[in-house]
């Protein structure tokens, strides 16, 4: 691959030396895949590549998500920072707030002269990364949401209808209750344990985690999520924790493989588990939306992403954002997206190719892949469920999380962790508000 | 960081004595030492003409500690005034303040607490567990060099992977371990019990840190004399006894180092294990400092506050070091 990358890289060199125009214009793309995923990235540069002359994108894995920011921090404090860096969802406030140091794609599209129209994109997809005014910041490259993974044959097992999974919480209850005789370690459970209680819960429930839109109105946003809903939830879990009807399984994703094993036969997470089920799970499985609360009125309202997205940074020439702007056009190439998504299993980002691929039938083949995108365009967002946007994001979630298991393992009233919750959270906005947007 | 310090500084310890050694049988065939000897007959030593020698062969010692510790020791403690967001964008001097918020945080204290109870489990049991082993290993047995080639195999495991092994063993659901714990009637859970995360990465801490104090007491009860042991057994010493009562006091050198190192190991070179077995939780039941330090600096991008931190822990391992100099060294016979 590096070999293969520098013939490419010499090719260029000497094609750039025999052209009388000058030299190749070089775009630092720096990024966070691995595997598959990595495979894609670099497939893209080099379609890009061959597509014109002018420009050369060239990817670099720098690690882990958190990484790849840090990376991208220290570079840019050495001033030498790439054209693009691929951050995830959560580092959101943390690139907008930094104002010098970003180039919002929308002006960067205008004044580069690259035909773009806003409305053309999924708006549950680029709200999470637009101001409120719809202005678009960042370019969204891998997109999912969060789904309910449901091992079917463990739901006949136990008695209950495989083709009609528990839609609403109580049913997952009642569900997991029945399941927990025949699994008795784990009736269900979730992965990213703040996305989903919280975040999504939130989201799916029409009621807001914070003031100001989630935040996106602004960094002097307060968290409210400590209303009597969130405490249905969470007691509910806390109640089931006790004999493993529900069973935690961590902060992130890493505990994902219990349900591929079959010891979880409900799961909760990304949808991007998607390719892993596929090739590890050795029973009948399929994935629903997200339970929730019958009795809220506005429930299901529609789910927020999670992801990551291209941010440009501050301070290169106009010749080299000329590059970046028609990188980010041949991306949002309806053909290009479409298959993508169908390849890789990523969210669509324009709606021409959701509807291309909806039109070519292959959801009915793959109907999986169709959930999350009828989650996150089950109705228009509204200002809970359009994303959210709080500062030191990652800090956050770890304090959210903290909480929910100090609750978990009966170490503290569900309603007192809640305030916690809420309190060491505002602690974390102020602290960044005042660093930030100055 | 004060590991390679602290062997850097046994290693110097080691080469002063070989070079006095060294001077002294050199002394009388050298004619320059036999003259100084005539002038000095009490003391033989190697003089040096010109002070710009000696400073040059330390020069490179210095440019090193200069610019991986003291440059960024200062940096830590320069940063620790400010607050600042990540990009650098904005910066404000505000003096103490993130020490003062920090000393208002229980979760801070909670840290600490995390923290010694953590290194005093780590250091003391990886070390009473290689000197067992050492002991067992220094006897006349059969393949003993294969064993402790075997002993000494997890020295060279990145800590990262140690903890991975670790996860494997005892992730409730899929480990080996967690499985027979569950099946004998034990409710293994360390994603939500905090005592059990707790006893984990202390096992995986352990675990990385008993090879490395194995060779060194290996090495320090090879070259404890035989002649020693073998006049204690003749006087009627019991194994038990002739351990505690000669080889024990004569060990203690090796002990005193590697008490210092072990503390050091605990305090700062198990951030990984950590990282990746429980990430600091489950509800900060294995936050330690370092811990702390990386997950507000680094996640966190709270610069100021962890810079802070890192700048009190620092005082801390010094003033341990200090102190086990001060007082414990006393009771060490070379």
């Amino acid at each position: 691959m590096k070999f293969a990358h520098r013939a490419v890289l010499a090719a260029g060199l000497l094609m750039a030396m025999t052209l009388p125009s000058g030299a190749v214009t070089e775009i630092q793309w720096w990024h966070a895949m691995t595997g598959p995923n990595n495979d894609v990235v670099v497939k893209l540069a080099e379609d890009f590549n061959k597509s014109q002359s002018e420009y050369k994108v060239v990817p670099a894995y720098k690690g882990s998500y958190a990484d790849t920011l840090n990376a991208g921090i220290a570079a840019y404090r050495a001033g030498n920072a790439p054209h693009i860096i691929q951050v995830f969802e959560v580092g959101t406030a943390t690139m907008m707030a930094a104002k010098g140091a970003i180039k919002p794609v929308f002006q960067l599209m205008k004044e580069a002269g690259e035909p773009f129209d806003p409305a053309s994109y999924l708006p549950a997809i680029t709200g999470y990364y637009s101001t409120s005014k719809g202005e678009m910041l960042s370019f969204p490259f891998n997109s999912s949401s969060m789904v309910m993974w449901v091992n079917r044959d463990a739901l006949r097992k136990a008695g209950l209808d495989a083709d009609h999974p528990p839609k609403t919480w109580p049913e997952v209850f009642e569900a997991a209750k029945k399941l927990h005789a025949t699994s008795p370690t784990c009736g269900f459970s979730s992965g990213w344990i703040t996305w989903a209680m919280i975040e999504q819960f939130s989201a799916w429930h029409n009621v807001p985690i914070g003031t100001k839109a989630n935040g996106l109105d602004g960094f002097d946003t307060v968290l409210e999520f400590n209303t009597p809903l969130e405490e249905k939830l969470l007691q509910n879990l806390v109640d089931l924790q006790k004999d493993k009807t529900f069973d935690y399984s961590g902060r992130t994703n890493t505990g994902e493989g219990r349900f591929t094993s079959g010891e979880c036969p409900l799961f909760m997470t990304s949808s991007a588990f998607y390719p892993n089920v596929k090739a590890n799970a050795k029973f009948d499985f399929t994935s629903v939306p997200m339970p929730y609360f019958p009795d809220v009125n506005d429930a299901p309202q529609n789910s927020i992403i999670g992801g990551a997205s291209l941010w440009v940074m501050g301070g290169k020439s106009a010749d080299e954002y000329k590059g970046v702007a028609k990188f980010f056009t041949f991306l949002s190439d309806t053909d290009r997206q479409a298959n993508l998504h169908q390849v890789s299993g990523y969210l669509p980002i324009t709606k021409a190719a959701y509807e291309k691929t909806k039109a070519s039938g292959f959801y009915e083949k793959n109907p999986i892949l169709e959930v999350p995108l009828l989650e996150l365009t089950h109705k228009p967002p509204t200002e809970n469920s359009r994303g959210l946007r709080f500062g030191n994001m990652v800090q956050m979630r770890d304090v959210w999380a903290e909480e929910i298991e100090a609750a978990l393992s009966g170490q503290k009233p569900v309603k007192a962790a809640l305030d916690a919750a809420v309190e060491r959270g505002n602690q974390i906005l102020r602290q960044f508000e005042r660093t930030a947007g100055r | 960081m004060s590991e390679a310090q602290a062997f850097a500084g046994e290693a110097n310890a080691v080469s002063r004595d070989v070079a006095t050694v060294e001077a002294r049988e050199l002394a009388p065939a050298d004619g320059v030492a036999g003259a100084a000897k005539a002038q000095a007959p009490h003391e033989a030593r190697a003089i040096f003409s010109g002070k710009l020698l000696p400073y040059l062969l330390l020069l490179p010692q210095f440019a090193i500690s200069l610019v991986f510790f003291y440059w960024p020791a200062a940096q830590a403690l320069w940063q620790s005034f400010l607050v600042q967001d990540a990009f650098g964008l904005s910066t404000e001097f505000v003096w103490f303040e993130n020490y003062a918020e920090l000393f208002q945080r229980p979760d801070y204290y909670h840290a600490i607490g995390v923290t010694f109870l953590f290194s005093g489990f780590v250091a003391f049991l990886s070390l009473s567990l290689a000197l067992l082993f050492a002991t067992m290993a220094d006897r006349q047995i059969k393949a003993a060099r294969l064993y402790r080639t075997l002993l000494v195999w997890p020295y060279a495991v990145a800590p990262a992977v140690a903890s991975v092994l670790f996860i494997f063993m005892f992730q409730p659901g899929l480990g080996l371990f967690a499985r027979a714990l569950q099946r004998s009637g034990i409710d293994w859970n360390p994603i939500l019990d905090g005592t059990q995360a707790l006893i984990l990465v202390v096992i995986a801490a352990v675990w990385k840190q008993i090879s490395y104090n194995f060779l060194f007491f290996l090495a320090g009860l090879q070259a404890i004399p035989k002649s020693v042991i073998e006049a204690a057994a003749i006087d009627g010493a019991k194994p038990w006894r002739r351990f505690w009562t000669v080889v024990f006091p004569l060990l203690s050198p090796t002990t005193f180092f590697l008490i210092v190192v072990n503390i050091t190991y605990a305090f700062f070179d198990t951030l990984g294990i950590i990282d990746t077995a429980t990430g600091g939780g489950p509800n900060k039941a294995t936050e330690t400092l370092v811990y702390k330090v990386f997950q507000d600096g680094r996640l966190g991008a709270d610069l100021g506050g962890s810079a802070a931190q890192s700048v009190i822990l620092m005082v801390i391992v010094i003033a341990l070091t200090a102190i086990q100099f001060r007082y414990v060294e006393r009771r060490v016979h070379y």
